[in-house]
């Protein structure tokens, strides 16, 4: 018969082919995710492994002195103790009044949301130095605050507003409210508007069906916001330092006091280590709670809060959930009668106030500021005269103009080579069935969570070591590791929409794969590409962290520059700086919300 | 079972300049299973929202039993709503889903399983009460949806494209099912959709919606053989329109002139009163359309195509005078029927008590 005639493939060639497969797909996997794995590995796995070594390894071998150093007081307990209260408070603060900004923000009007999204999007860019400078200048002796409290006659003599816990954490949750609302917002955007309105139809009043279906929908957002704001604000040390007095010393100020001024590296380690098991605890505990696949916020929400919550917690939840509706309800009933002919889908006039309240509060120092840097009255509210004089210095200054090229040129090269290797990377997680795909996430991510200080630091003591401290090229590769998780993040987003149809019919139109790439592929990724890269770029542009060790004298970069300057005294000069850079930020923003708009209208 | 009627009075609603919905009357009767059809943005959805409470009225009133619900709201209408893609709660089990609305209204917690259980049984689903949504078919979320309804046995039950998300045949299932609670509970049921074959099917009156407001009101039988628009006979069913003028009329019928015709023929009317000297728009079905080799009908073509779908086999016709629109007749498809060819000329031909005449002008 001429079926059995026929050559049969060999079994053996085709295992051969499919070793050959493997061997092939193998090697485009590490060309792709290489890059990314090795720079994480060198810069950010190997520094803060040396740095947790050095802590119980010194010259004369094994040592446990550093730790006993840490609890021989109660000093540096008491300091992690204040870090934490303030962690907390900031956290609970930034999420408790980020909600309703967030919740507005998802159901308002496309104009409505694109103004208020604005707002926070430039204090979210706006520089955690200008932020914290402005708050200086705002709570200072002569600051608005204190000629308004007095023009009222409520104080008579200038109170001092700064340098207390208050000012602290006033400064906090301006520097990290953007970052809460955004969280959240990613989530609520996500929840379906009918259910709300589903459950008004079934009898639900107002306070109940938020209460008892919005809100529960809402929590995986809440919770990822609460994480990331505490671990930001555990790491921070910019507005403790400025806008802090000796007793809210936090726990990454230690650590930059034991490199720069004692050279106790071991000491520092060993700080270090505190800092990353009480971030690590806070991790644990958040994944047997909610998951951290909810951090992202890509997971489907729906999956989230309740299935890992055991019964009794459910129930206990689902109780207070109702009680709170209840009692919310009855206060809207108690309330003077409203409107009787109000739209059921219009936000509340309370509600509106409340956001534009916190908005104006986050937004107007940076604003305020912006007339004192034109004053010839130093920082003196109201702002006198007219001058020139502080931009003219900084015009003619070497170390701003160098700082400021320094920053633009390490910014620049941050944003393509975090495009270079990070574009790749998000290709082979969106698009390849790579085995262990969320162990490789949770390690690209890890920037994140590893607390800023303790990454600068170690990478401080190996840059040291091989001679890249104060170079351009060795600050690009720290800001890189930093940067990289946001466009990988982005790009995964960007790629999950994208529509891999596209690519196929351009195909069978007669496109060749580059023509494909250069006629398709880019133009509509274009949009979402450009965004990463200025997400990589901001995030260089305004990093002190790195910069604080790494940089110095002429080389320094902006945000180093700054910080020299405000650390030692305050002057207009610094106003003229800040509006310099809230301008160029601003800028920045609506180049990129431009962008992002016109690729979302195609 | 409880079920009330229905009185919509000059309801408008507008979005700035655009009117979504004109001003609106409307009766629905008790118990009654009315559907709003129409393409989409002519204002159903609108109209339905309203009803429901989910948006409010720039003018108008709105009367469940005669009781002014204009402006209550939502909560408090007594008005179950099945929506487009369920709405059922994600972080919910589907009895929690269910037991929902009898929480709301406080029902003992003993009475409140039973009766959940009982809707669970009517939707024939009792086997999925612990499961959450998302683990459902599309079919069983619909029937899910369907069930938190009826639960609380509102008064009147709106459904606002419920099947749309659904496969062909699930969709057919779902009509019967659909027509079956509504015998056993004998709800007022509100129905949208923009399906004219499941309006035709379900309905005992059908409100055809276009442009914000409503085209003609009635039951499927009115709409598809007395149409009083050309959109209506356009919308609902094939149909093959021709020009015409009316010469006379009479107690029967009327005497037409097709457009350069001469010679008369007769049509029926739609219940308008026509003049003599005004031109008509004459419709006639394509299932009414005969089709002979013979050049002895009204009106001479070509056969453009022959398109068998299962049981109907369809004939498109381009008449030979040139101004004059294709037309489409159909016939029970029979494997021993002649073929026909492409090109070939046939006569056209018609039961003057097929030939229905409308008034001419789009609608209004």
């Amino acid at each position: 018969m001429a079926v059995a005639k026929a050559p049969a493939i060999e079994p053996g060639q085709l295992r051969a082919t499919a070793r050959f497969r493997a061997r092939s797909q193998a090697w485009t996997w590490a060309a792709m995710g290489g890059p990314l794995v090795l720079l994480l590995v060198f810069f950010l796995v190997y520094p803060v492994g040396q740095l947790l070594l050095l802590s119980i390894y010194n010259d004369s071998g094994f040592t446990l002195a550093p730790y006993r150093q840490l609890f021989a007081s109660s000093v540096y307990i008491d300091v992690l103790l204040i870090t934490l209260k303030i962690s907390l408070v900031t956290t609970l603060v930034c999420v408790v009044t980020g909600y309703p900004i967030a919740y507005l923000i998802s159901v308002v009007g496309k104009e409505r949301k694109a103004t208020l999204l604005f707002w926070v999007l430039l204090s979210f860019w706006t520089s955690f130095l200008v932020r914290a400078f402005a708050w200086i200048v705002l709570l200072g002796r002569n600051g608005v605050i204190n000629k308004l409290l007095l023009s009222l006659g409520i104080i008579s003599s200038p109170a001092s507003l700064l340098y207390n816990f208050g000012s602290v954490l006033v400064g906090m949750v301006n520097a990290l409210l953007p970052l809460a609302v955004l969280t959240m917002l990613s989530v609520m955007e996500n929840i379906d508007r009918n259910l709300p309105r589903a459950a008004a139809t079934l009898g639900a009043r107002p306070g109940m069906a938020f209460w008892k279906i919005y809100f529960p929908l809402s929590l995986p957002g809440v919770a990822a916001a609460g994480i990331m704001v505490f671990v930001t604000a555990i790491g921070f040390f910019i507005v403790p330092a400025l806008l802090g007095g000796r007793r809210e010393t936090m726990i990454t100020q230690l650590i930059i006091d034991q490199v720069q001024q004692t050279l106790n590296w071991g000491f520092a380690g060993a700080i270090s280590v505190l800092l990353l098991i009480v971030v690590l605890i806070v991790f644990a505990a958040y994944d047997r709670l909610l998951g951290l696949s909810t951090m992202t916020g890509a997971a489907a929400p729906r999956s989230a809060a309740p299935s890992r919550l055991a019964g009794p917690i459910q129930r206990i939840g689902d109780t207070v959930l109702t009680l709170l509706g209840v009692i919310s309800d009855r206060i809207l009933l108690a309330l003077p009668s409203r409107r009787r002919d109000r739209d059921p889908d219009k936000a509340g006039l309370g509600l509106q106030t409340f956001v534009w309240t916190m908005l104006v509060i986050i937004s107007a120092p940076t604003l305020l500021m912006i007339p004192l840097s034109f004053g010839t009255g130093g920082l003196n509210w109201p702002p006198q005269g007219f001058t020139l004089h502080w931009y003219e210095t900084v015009l003619h200054s070497p170390v701003w103009t160098q700082a400021f090229l320094r920053s633009l040129l390490v910014g620049l090269g941050t944003g393509g080579l975090a495009m270079l290797i990070g574009t790749p990377a998000a290709f082979l997680l969106v698009r390849s069935n790579i085995p262990g795909k969320a162990a490789w996430l949770a390690f690209i991510l890890s920037p994140i969570v590893v607390p800023r200080m303790i990454i600068a630091v170690g990478m401080f003591y190996v840059f040291a070591s091989i001679g890249l401290v104060g170079s351009a090229f060795g600050l690009v590769l720290g800001h890189t590791v930093v940067a990289v998780p946001y466009v990988v993040m982005t790009m995964m987003a960007v790629l999950r929409n994208y529509d891999t149809r596209l690519d196929q019919a351009a195909q069978s139109l007669g496109a060749r794969p580059f023509a494909t790439l250069r006629h398709i592929t880019f133009p509509i990724l274009g949009a979402g590409m450009f965004s990463s890269f200025l997400f990589a770029f901001a995030t260089s542009f305004d990093e002190l962290t790195i910069a604080l060790f790494a940089t110095g004298g002429l080389n320094a970069t902006l945000p180093k520059q700054f910080w020299d300057e405000v650390t030692l005294q305050v002057s207009p000069v610094i106003a003229a700086v800040s509006t310099c850079l809230f301008i160029f930020m601003g800028l920045l923003i609506f180049v990129a919300e431009r962008l992002r708009r016109r690729a979302a209208a195609r | 079972m409880t079920s009330s009627s229905l009185r919509v009075k000059g309801l408008t609603k507008r979005y700035g300049d655009f009117v979504a919905l004109a001003p609106t009357s409307l009766d629905v009767a008790k118990g009654e299973f009315l559907t709003l059809l129409g393409p989409s943005g002519s204002g159903k959805t609108t109209l339905l929202s309203l009803i429901a409470g989910l948006a409010h009225p720039d003018e108008g009133q709105i009367l469940v039993d005669d009781a002014d619900v204009t402006h209550s709201p939502a909560y408090d209408r007594d008005i179950g709503v099945v929506f487009q893609n369920y709405a059922l709660f994600p972080h919910m089990t589907v009895e929690d889903n269910i037991a929902f609305p009898l929480k709301m209204r406080k029902v003992a917690d003993a009475d409140a399983r039973r009766r959940t259980a009982e809707a669970l049984e009517t939707v024939r689903l009792p086997h999925v009460a612990k499961r959450y949504p998302r683990e459902l078919s599309g079919g069983q979320q619909q029937r899910i949806a369907l069930a938190r309804c009826i639960v609380y046995r509102p008064a009147i039950i709106l459904m606002d494209e419920p099947l749309g998300a659904l496969d062909k045949k699930l969709r057919d299932q779902m009509q019967l099912e659909i027509k079956r609670i509504h015998r056993e509970l004998r709800t007022t049921i509100i129905y949208v959709t923009h399906d004219q074959e499941e309006a035709m099917t379900m309905s005992d009156r059908i409100c055809l919606m276009n442009a914000g407001a409503i085209e003609q009101l009635g039951t499927p039988e009115d709409l598809y053989f007395r149409p009083q628009s050309v959109f209506v006979a356009d919308f609902l069913g094939e149909s093959n329109l021709l020009s015409a003028t009316v010469r006379q009329v009479d107690a029967q019928g009327l005497d037409i002139v097709l457009a350069d015709q001469t010679a008369p023929s007769r049509a029926v009317g739609n219940g308008a009163s026509f003049t003599a000297g005004e031109p008509i728009k004459l419709m006639v079905r394509p299932q009414n359309l005969h089709v002979a080799d013979a050049a002895n009908g009204q009106l001479t073509g070509r056969l453009v195509d022959v398109m068998i779908s299962g049981s109907m086999t369809r004939l498109y016709i381009a008449p030979e005078k040139a101004d004059m629109p294709q037309l489409v007749a159909a016939y029970p498809t029979r494997s021993s029927a002649a073929p026909y060819e492409i090109g070939q000329r046939v006569s056209l031909g018609w039961n003057s008590a097929d030939a229905v005449a409308i008034r001419d002008g789009r609608g209004h």
